[in-house]
């Protein structure tokens, strides 16, 4: 998997452009549970964000560098940049109740 | 200095090893560390495990040239650095020249959601490119277990230890890891089963108020290694792991002699004193005059051109340089001359890993030919019997090692029953001399003896120990009929004994003069006898003379008689035959 930056959501034509949410998914080559997370995590945007959101995708076998910033061990991790405060999601998000909560885009029960 | 030397290469054939540089240490596991392998460093907190994970990677950058990676998942980089800043570490400046590259892993669980599987590759990758960035050839781990407090899932995080240890193996990097102790186990998490080479037990326990460390090598699989608890101390130059050359028994041994300063003391040791190297202890009741022989045998020593240091541990270096002075010893210009130094402390000043570690510095520093320790029982109470023998055992194989003779004063109690720490101790001595206490007659005496000394004849006699502002002397003690005799009695004893030659003397005198004088009165009375004799001799001729004219008047008047009567008268009287004289006259 190339490291790339998908971008979704026409931005401008947001009513909340405040809100834009950064997503950062660590991965370390293209595993499957690397594949598994980024499609899981495209639905649950998809699913509620909508049109605001910017998911990058890091592949630290290409520049394993950037894992110290993020204090990234495992792979994958979802690092929510914004909005603050910062989120670390591992796992592949295959539970997506707990990505939302980890999201905080709702509330744990 | 390092006292230790290259590892032995036999072991390094047997199994390679990564030297840690750490004193002692390298001795303990002949050799170093298990090299490209992991090995557990696990112990309770202060125990000094990232002290030693730190020293292991420091010194293998400057000494070694091999550089290293330190992942720390506790301590921040400007923590661990300023940390190991008071041991003298510049991991700064071994940064900035790449040689260790430091990593601060920060785990928060509070940030941290699970949502499904996962691995830890990001480590991995992570600790892959610290390594390739710098080539490292070592690795430490500074408390790995911080992840199971970070990470959830305990089932793949056991998982991706297992693999990473492996992916350690084959990285091929010396790897440290430290753990903390667990209460049943080795580590609290049970990280001893995923390492298998070497584990190394770090521990910090408190006896009679003094804290002590010590280490012990639990395993080390495929390579010899002592086995036992070595006690370890933090100095300012990392840690030092004791003993430091005690594994063996083979010192190099010197048969040149050196003289105590006191000749008669040399005489009673076969004549020449000291073995060079070799260690002396010398006991006795307080105020014996242990120090005072310190005092001459470092005087000695620093008269040869040699360097004495001298350890109190009782009293400071000015007072005894004044109380030396009273006996005539001058060491201050020893001190000045660099020949002598002095290194007072109190025994209660911290524990005795640390005395011995100043002890060892100050040695090392100094390079002295003769090491005095005054006394080495201040020190026994700052531990524990067994720890204290250690402690001497180590110090005397690290002096002996060094070939440098040692001077030890032991205060004992009074009486002669001998303490059990001394005859513990005394084993490890070549040469024992003991003072002591005569009292009697209302004085205390000193007197000396040499108890043993290896390798040299000598003295089986009790010397008296005298001290006057001369210094020391020995003096024969009096043996006689009446036991030993020190002191005043010993001189008292030497006057009677004059006295008494000198009455027999005067006695013979006496008796001579009374019998010449009674030979003169015989001689006086054979005289008077003599004259008697002769008086009565000339007695006896006056009175044949008297008798002789009575006859003779008798005659005569006989004769006038018979004239007046007759003649017939002259007839009778001319018949006798014997008037005719008479009238001749």
């Amino acid at each position: 998997m190339k490291t790339r930056t998908v971008k979704r959501g026409e931005s401008g034509s947001h009513r909340r452009p405040a809100r834009l949410w950064q997503l950062r998914l660590y991965v370390a080559g293209q595993t499957p549970k690397s594949l598994t997370a980024f499609s899981n995590l495209k639905k649950i945007c998809e699913d509620h964000l909508k049109g605001r959101y910017r998911i990058e995708v890091l592949d630290l076998l290409e520049q394993p560098q950037l894992s110290k910033g993020d204090q990234i061990l495992a792979i994958p991790t979802l690092v929510r940049k914004l909005p603050q405060p910062v989120r670390k999601i591992i796992g592949d998000l295959s539970n997506t109740e707990r990505v939302l909560v980890g999201l905080d885009l709702r509330p744990a029960d | 200095m390092r006292i230790n030397g290259p590892k032995p290469a036999s072991a390094a054939a047997r199994l390679p090893k990564c030297p840690t540089g750490i004193q002692g240490l390298d001795e303990i596991t002949s050799g170093g560390l298990p090299r490209g392998r992991p090995t557990l460093v696990c112990g309770g907190t202060g125990c000094g495990k990232t002290l030693l994970a730190v020293e292991f990677l420091v010194r293998g950058a400057k000494q070694f040239g091999e550089p290293g990676v330190f992942m720390s998942f506790e301590e921040t980089f400007a923590e661990l650095k300023s940390n190991v800043a008071s041991l003298g570490f510049d991991l700064g400046g071994l940064v900035r020249r790449k040689k260790i590259v430091l990593d601060h892993v920060y785990i928060e669980r509070s940030e941290i959601t699970e949502t499904g599987e996962y691995d830890l590759e990001g480590l991995f990758v992570r600790l892959n490119h610290a390594i390739d960035s710098i080539g490292a050839r070592r690795v430490v781990l500074d408390t790995l277990e911080a992840l199971f407090a970070g990470l959830p899932n305990e089932a793949i995080l056991r998982a991706e230890l297992r693999r990473l240890f492996r992916w350690l193996k084959d990285k091929g990097v010396t790897a440290v890891i430290t753990a903390e102790r667990g209460r049943e186990q080795l580590t609290r998490h049970g990280l001893e089963e995923y390492v298998s080479d070497c584990v190394i037990l770090l521990d910090h326990r408190v006896n009679e108020q003094i804290a002590t460390r010590h280490l012990r090598v639990v395993k080390y699989r495929g390579a010899l290694h002592g086995t036992n608890e070595f006690p370890f101390l933090i100095g300012e130059e990392g840690l030092s792991v004791l003993p430091i050359t005690s594994l063996g028994l083979n010192h190099k041994v010197s048969s040149v002699r050196i003289s105590t300063g006191i000749p008669r003391l040399d005489a009673m040791l076969g004549g020449r004193g000291f073995f060079h190297g070799s260690s002396i202890l010398l006991t006795g009741t307080p105020g014996t005059g242990k120090t005072s022989v310190a005092a001459h045998f470092a005087q000695a020593a620093a008269r040869r051109g040699e360097r004495a240091l001298f350890f109190s541990f009782e009293e400071s270096p000015n007072q005894i340089i004044r109380n030396m002075r009273s006996i005539g010893l001058r060491l201050e210009p020893l001190v000045q001359g660099g020949l002598l130094r002095f290194h007072a402390a109190r025994p209660t000043l911290c524990g005795l890993e640390m005395h011995l570690a100043t002890m060892f510095r100050e040695i090392a520093a100094f390079q002295p030919a003769v090491v005095i320790v005054d006394p080495i029982t201040s020190l026994l109470t700052a531990g524990t019997d067994s720890e204290t023998k250690g402690m001497v055992t180590r110090l005397i194989d690290f002096l002996k090692g060094g070939q440098v003779t040692s001077f030890f004063t032991s205060l004992t109690h009074g009486g002669h029953a001998l303490q059990q720490s001394e005859i513990a101790m005394s084993s490890l001595m070549d040469s024992w001399l003991l003072l002591q206490d005569f009292e009697g007659n209302g004085e205390r005496n000193r007197v000396l003896y040499v108890l043993k000394a290896r390798g040299m004849a000598h003295s089986n006699q009790v010397r008296e120990f005298l001290i006057s502002n001369r210094g020391i002397d020995l003096v024969d003690a009096y043996i006689g009929p009446s036991g030993v005799l020190t002191g005043a009695s010993r001189v008292a004893q030497t006057a009677r004994e004059r006295a008494e030659a000198l009455g027999s003397q005067q006695e013979a005198g006496r008796r001579k003069r009374e019998l010449e004088r009674k030979r003169a009165a015989l001689e006086r009375q054979i005289g008077g006898l003599r004259s008697e004799h002769e008086a009565s001799a000339e007695e006896l001729r006056r009175i044949d003379e008297q008798a002789g004219t009575q006859m003779r008047l008798l005659t005569r008047e006989r004769t006038e008689l018979g004239r007046l009567r007759q003649a017939d008268g002259a007839v009778a009287a001319s018949a006798r035959g014997n008037t005719k004289p008479k009238s001749k006259r």
